[in-house]
């Protein structure tokens, strides 16, 4: 029998889609000039394994499907057989270019289901760290963009400012990557005098190496001439395909989580929401920029109105007791064989709670039956999101914008693929 | 945009204002209604779910013109088994409450809310993967996350958690 094997035959669904109604235009081609390139999952451009098929007519991408999944690792299935202890590893590795926001936004969701709030001093730390990733993040971004359009300076430069934070949350959290930082009811360890005086240190001289940064861009006719006009989305378009975080902010929407709906001690805080109207790559780099300054800012505040006191909520049936007292003490001992053995003993019900991260709105679904585990949890991962628009925004363009234009929305494949 | 210093309803309030607008337009839609942490959650039958959502984002007053997440779920009962989850957000009041629906175990089905938000379209294809739930009239209900051949929807409570060995094809030589 000489069978034609299957896989040769049939068109793959993905190809289909990029040739339907509704994500492709038709038209008369004399020169059939019209070619399908696959771009990635093994690309330098797509920040991970971003997979895209573009439909291209000579230079100009007429329709593009993204294709997702090349970093799927079951986070929710594995939530719903983990103790919520147990799951805040796993967050570090969601957008792994700022995992402290990421365990920042786990614990504040869990604790809300949990009805429990972290001291005063607690709430001022996860938000220092918050902001202090949140510049790590866009440094990256500020480097990634430049060495795509073949800047190899700004992103050297800006590596080296990023690797000052990393040795910072070395010291925080004891590890420069996977920080696993924050606990349900407040953080692992206190920070240290010296880790403030490090800090200080970074953020005074932050602003002239950020300078340093925009005097090679601001006024440079190749950057402004790769990146205006680039990727263009409407503020509707942007709201209705719910983009979120800075690149929404570039369309002139003034939506952000810290201002619209404050959690942690952001109320208490002084700072600008940047906001740019031409829904640009150059605007969503201007945002960013912004954002890193005025992140500083923050972080200035949170240090000169720091308190001293506990970083542990008092309620042993959901905090992790304190390593001294479960050797010495018999009740804690308890408590902390119950807590890592069965979990947390959560009320029933549900609950979403989202943070501003660096990415955008980062929320976390959680129904609860009453276990150690949650019964279904949900990541409303922003960059998973936000790619959503790069159909739109790439229809048109050159396809040397393509590398500018996923740049622009900084994806991060660990947190979209979940 | 609404300037930062605006004052905010308080959420109690603005969730029985949502409440309250919603039976008074679709009396026979409120299912039920809890609070839990001052977040409000509606469920709606699926038959009516599209028209509520429509109202839910055209009406001036509630403006809920973000949804801000769609998610399904597995609730393993025999009756009503699935659901999808509808957390919308509105940027005008800075507000949030929670839509529920439910389909049965045998062929879920559920109207797509894809022509009202935009940004649904790859959150039910994430729950069409996940959970095998078809959202009807989706205009290009595909697979997320799994490859096209997978035969199984993960995220269902009988599906096992280190997978099923031999569902994905390894590359052949």
């Amino acid at each position: 029998m000489n069978q034609k094997p299957e896989t040769i035959t049939r068109k793959t669904k993905i190809l289909e889609a990029l040739e339907n109604e509704h994500t492709s235009v038709s038209f008369n081609d004399p020169l059939e000039s019209e070619m399908i390139l696959n771009m990635g999952p093994q690309h330098p451009a797509t920040h991970g394994v971003l997979r895209l098929l573009l439909k291209l007519d000579g230079e100009t991408v007429l329709a593009t499907v993204p294709e997702l999944g090349y970093l799927h690792r079951g986070y929710e299935k594995l939530a719903e057989n983990c103790t919520y202890h147990e799951f805040i590893p796993h967050t570090d590795r969601l957008d792994y270019l700022c995992p402290l926001s990421n365990n920042t936004a786990y614990v504040l969701a869990v604790e809300k289901l949990a009805g429990i709030e972290c001291p005063p001093r607690a709430q001022y730390i996860r938000v220092l760290i918050s902001e202090l990733a949140r510049i790590s993040s866009h440094l990256v971004f500020l480097g990634s963009v430049a060495i795509e359009i073949g800047a190899l300076t700004v992103w050297m430069w800006s590596f080296r400012e990023r690797e000052k934070l990393y040795d910072i949350f070395e010291r925080i959290a004891g590890a420069r990557f996977t920080t696993s930082y924050t606990r349900i009811g407040g953080v692992a360890q206190d920070i240290t005098d010296e880790t403030i005086a490090m800090i200080k240190t970074f953020i005074d001289e932050f602003p002239a190496e950020l300078l340093q940064c925009e005097k090679l861009f601001n006024t440079n006719p190749i950057f402004i001439g790769r990146l205006d006009g680039v990727g263009l989305i409407t503020r509707e378009q942007a709201v209705d395909l719910g983009l979120t975080g800075p690149s929404l902010r570039a369309c002139g929407v003034e939506h952000d989580l810290r201002h619209a709906n404050p959690y942690l001690v952001y109320n208490e805080m002084d700072f600008n929401i940047p906001v740019y109207k031409d829904g640009d790559a150059l605007a969503r780099y201007y945002v960013r920029m912004n954002e890193m300054r005025e992140s500083r800012k923050i972080v200035q505040q949170v240090l000169s109105k720091m308190p001293v006191g506990e970083i542990h909520t008092l309620c042993p049936k959901k905090v992790l007791p304190h390593k001294k007292r479960i050797y010495t003490k018999m009740e804690e001992l308890i408590h902390d064989f119950m807590i890592v053995n069965f979990g947390i003993q959560q009320p029933v019900g549900e609950i979403y709670h989202a943070v501003e991260s660096s990415k955008g709105e980062l929320g976390f679904y959680i129904y609860s039956k009453g276990d150690g585990q949650p019964w279904r949890m949900k990541i409303r991962s922003p960059s998973f999101v936000n790619l959503q628009l790069l159909p739109l925004m790439m229809k048109g363009a050159m396809i040397s914008d393509v590398v500018v234009i996923i740049g622009s929305l900084d994806p991060v494949m660990g947190e979209a693929d979940k | 945009m609404n300037g930062i210093k605006e004052v905010n309803i308080p959420m109690e309030a603005m969730n029985e204002k949502v409440i309250e607008k919603l039976k008074r337009k679709y009396p026979d839609a409120v299912l039920k209604a809890n609070e839990f942490r001052d977040e409000l959650t509606i469920i709606i039958p699926k038959e009516r779910i599209v028209e509520v959502c429509r109202f839910m984002k055209e009406d001036d007053e509630l403006a809920f013109d973000f949804l801000a997440d769609l998610c399904g779920i597995d609730m393993d009962t025999s009756e009503n088994r699935f659901g999808v989850i509808y957390n919308l957000y509105s940027l005008k009041n800075k507000h949030r409450i929670r839509l529920k629906t439910f389909a049965e175990e045998e062929h879920p089905k559920v109207p797509t809310v894809t022509g009202i938000w935009g940004t649904a379209n790859w959150h039910e294809r994430e729950a069409y993967d996940m959970f095998g739930i078809i959202f009807e009239g989706h205009p290009d209900l595909r697979r997320m996350y799994m490859p096209e051949e997978f035969e199984y929807h993960p995220l269902r409570k009988e599906f096992p958690l280190m997978g099923i060995p031999g569902s994905l094809d390894l590359p052949k030589k």
